[in-house]
């Protein structure tokens, strides 16, 4: 069988062009436009050299704090979500748990809601006066825990990444639990014979071969985490004073500002360093790819 | 033995409820606010409505101009859902199929837009130039090309544990290439289909960025940014929000309790084989 010929390539060439044109092209035009001083005010585009990335990485501007915010952002998620992820995942497929399946889509809801819809409605919730967290914290007494979850400079980040984590650690766990059901019985029922608790089997079976999984989780968190916008837009805005600015929403602020060479530069940066990481990952996985 | 067991049955139970519990509980409050008059949804408590006030949806609908959204949204979510999974399952299928070099650049090249962020300021530059800047076709066309990469690495994992046998019968009966996809390949591939159109539906159905950069006539807006702009004007009044947000959800909720299969499936799909 000639499979060039039953297979033909052009077949993807719609699905690429696409890719190409609204994706990719735009990322590398970004690095390009990042070496100019393109801006809403004039029509011409002057090139300026690393002047942006100066300004940037000179540490004068707030932008050093926003690359440091998303990299915390990042790292925080990817713990909380995979912690919790996997003990959700564990905790629903232990036999003596009752609707099981219930439960799990009762986890999974948060996914499928959108993030402006979420950020809304935890506006609303954490509200210090008439949110219903703090007033919840007072009717049970415990008055001095109501906090000012998001105007708090010192609170805001950690509050947008509990919410973070509330939203996708369902998707997370959705995939923990595919990779626990696929892992055969029979090492659990070597071990029931050799007397091992739950606890034991958990440890010593279920989490290190979960370990594969486990990565490519840890991946989606990762490639999420760096390019976030949408929670922290419809929660914090980047605010109280920029403490929760990330990458992302300051390319949309200086957009909105026309500042479009450092916009771009921030964006091109993101780009740069994913593409690089990509890398890393494909390279690591490489061996196991059967081409 | 048995007494532990029920013990262990009570304190695991316990604590699994509790975070089911957390995890709906914001859509609980919201659903019941929806239903209580202004005064009462001034602070957001998972009281009963004193009196359950339908009404508030009605207002909603008509001061919120609805109608124009949702058709909005509808008409994003679901052209370019469709046109997603006719084109990445076309492209899915030969590259999976032949894996010849050429064909292996173009998967890992596509599928590294699943990691890479998309830069929305050349974006921009790129739809003035085609024309295609605050126009139905163009933030379409954005929907389809972000979601392409997810999509591709989905179908893809699909197709590897097809069996390449019913294609090989398909040749020797006298297929076409245009047949082998049209007769064989969309058939095969029409479970995955369905996952793919549902994950995007939802994707696109839930977005605001790209309305947010793209569209600054809001008449064009979709369900997601109408919301916000109702808040914008409506803050004060929590209970015609909370409508706002739960007839905004509805669709994707219903979908969800439909579909819950194949979102399921196609999430777990790709991540755990790896």
């Amino acid at each position: 069988m000639n499979k060039k010929k039953t297979y033909p390539t052009y077949y993807s060439y719609a699905a690429l062009a696409l890719f190409i044109i609204f994706f990719f092209l735009p990322g590398i035009m970004g690095i390009f436009y990042s070496f100019t001083n393109w801006n809403s005010l004039s029509s011409d585009v002057n090139f300026v050299g690393f002047k942006n990335y100066e300004k940037i990485f000179s540490g004068r501007y707030d932008f050093i704090r926003y690359i440091w915010n998303t990299l915390k952002f990042t790292g925080l998620t990817m713990l909380t979500k995979t912690v919790f992820g996997i003990i959700f995942a564990i905790l629903l497929t232990h036999k003596l748990v009752m609707c099981r399946n219930l439960q799990r889509m009762a986890i999974f809801i948060p996914q499928v809601m959108s993030f402006l819809i979420v950020g809304l409605v935890f506006k609303s919730l954490l509200n210090p006066v008439t949110g219903f967290l703090n007033n919840f914290l007072k009717t049970i007494g415990l008055d001095f825990l109501a906090k000012n979850w998001l105007s708090d400079a010192h609170l805001a980040l950690n509050t947008v990444i509990t919410v973070d984590t509330w939203k996708g650690v369902g998707y997370l766990m959705i995939i923990i639990i595919a990779g626990i059901n696929a892992i055969s019985s029979t090492y659990y029922e070597a071990a029931q014979i050799d007397g091992a608790n739950f606890l034991q089997k958990t440890w010593y079976i279920t989490l290190p071969l979960l370990k594969p999984v486990i990565l490519n989780v840890t991946i989606l968190n990762l490639t999420y985490g760096l390019r976030v916008f949408d929670i922290i837009y419809a929660l914090t805005n980047g605010g109280p004073g920029h403490v929760t600015e990330v990458i992302n929403t300051s390319v949309y602020s200086e957009f909105s500002k026309g500042n479009y060479a450092m916009g771009t530069t921030l964006s091109g940066i993101l780009f740069i360093f994913v593409m690089m990481i990509s890398y890393v990952i494909l390279r690591a996985l490489e061996p196991k790819e059967e081409l | 033995m048995l007494f532990k067991k029920i013990i262990n049955s009570i304190i695991i139970n316990g604590i699994t409820l509790f975070v089911s519990l957390v995890f709906i509980l914001p859509l609980l409050v919201v659903l019941l606010n929806s239903f209580k008059n202004k005064a009462e949804s001034n602070t957001m408590t998972l009281r009963l409505p004193a009196k359950w006030i339908i009404e508030n949806y009605q207002i909603v609908i008509e001061r919120g101009k609805l109608f124009l959204s949702f058709f909005n949204s509808m008409l994003y979510a679901s052209v370019g859902s469709i046109i997603i999974v006719l084109i990445i399952s076309a492209a899915a299928f030969v590259l999976a199929r032949n894996r010849s070099k050429l064909n292996n650049f173009i998967y890992y090249f596509m599928i590294l837009g699943i990691a890479l962020p998309i830069n929305n300021v050349t974006l921009m530059k790129i739809m003035k130039i085609t024309d295609l800047i605050n126009t139905q076709r163009g933030i379409i066309l954005i929907y389809i090309s972000i979601n392409l990469p997810i999509s591709l690495f989905i179908v893809y994992g699909f197709i590897r544990n097809l069996p390449v046998e019913i294609d090989e019968a398909a040749i020797i009966d006298g297929c076409s290439p245009r047949q082998l996809l049209l007769k064989i390949g969309y058939p095969l591939l029409s479970p995955v289909m369905v996952t793919v159109f549902v994950l995007n539906f939802m994707a696109i159905w839930n977005d605001f960025t790209m309305p947010l950069y793209f569209l600054n006539n809001s008449s064009k807006w979709p369900m997601t940014l109408a919301v916000y702009n109702f808040f914008g004007i409506f803050e004060n009044q929590w209970n015609l929000v909370c409508a706002d947000i739960m007839l905004t959800m509805l669709p994707v909720l219903i979908i969800f309790i439909l579909a819950q299969k194949y979102i399921v499936g196609g999430v777990s799909a790709g991540a755990v084989k790896g």
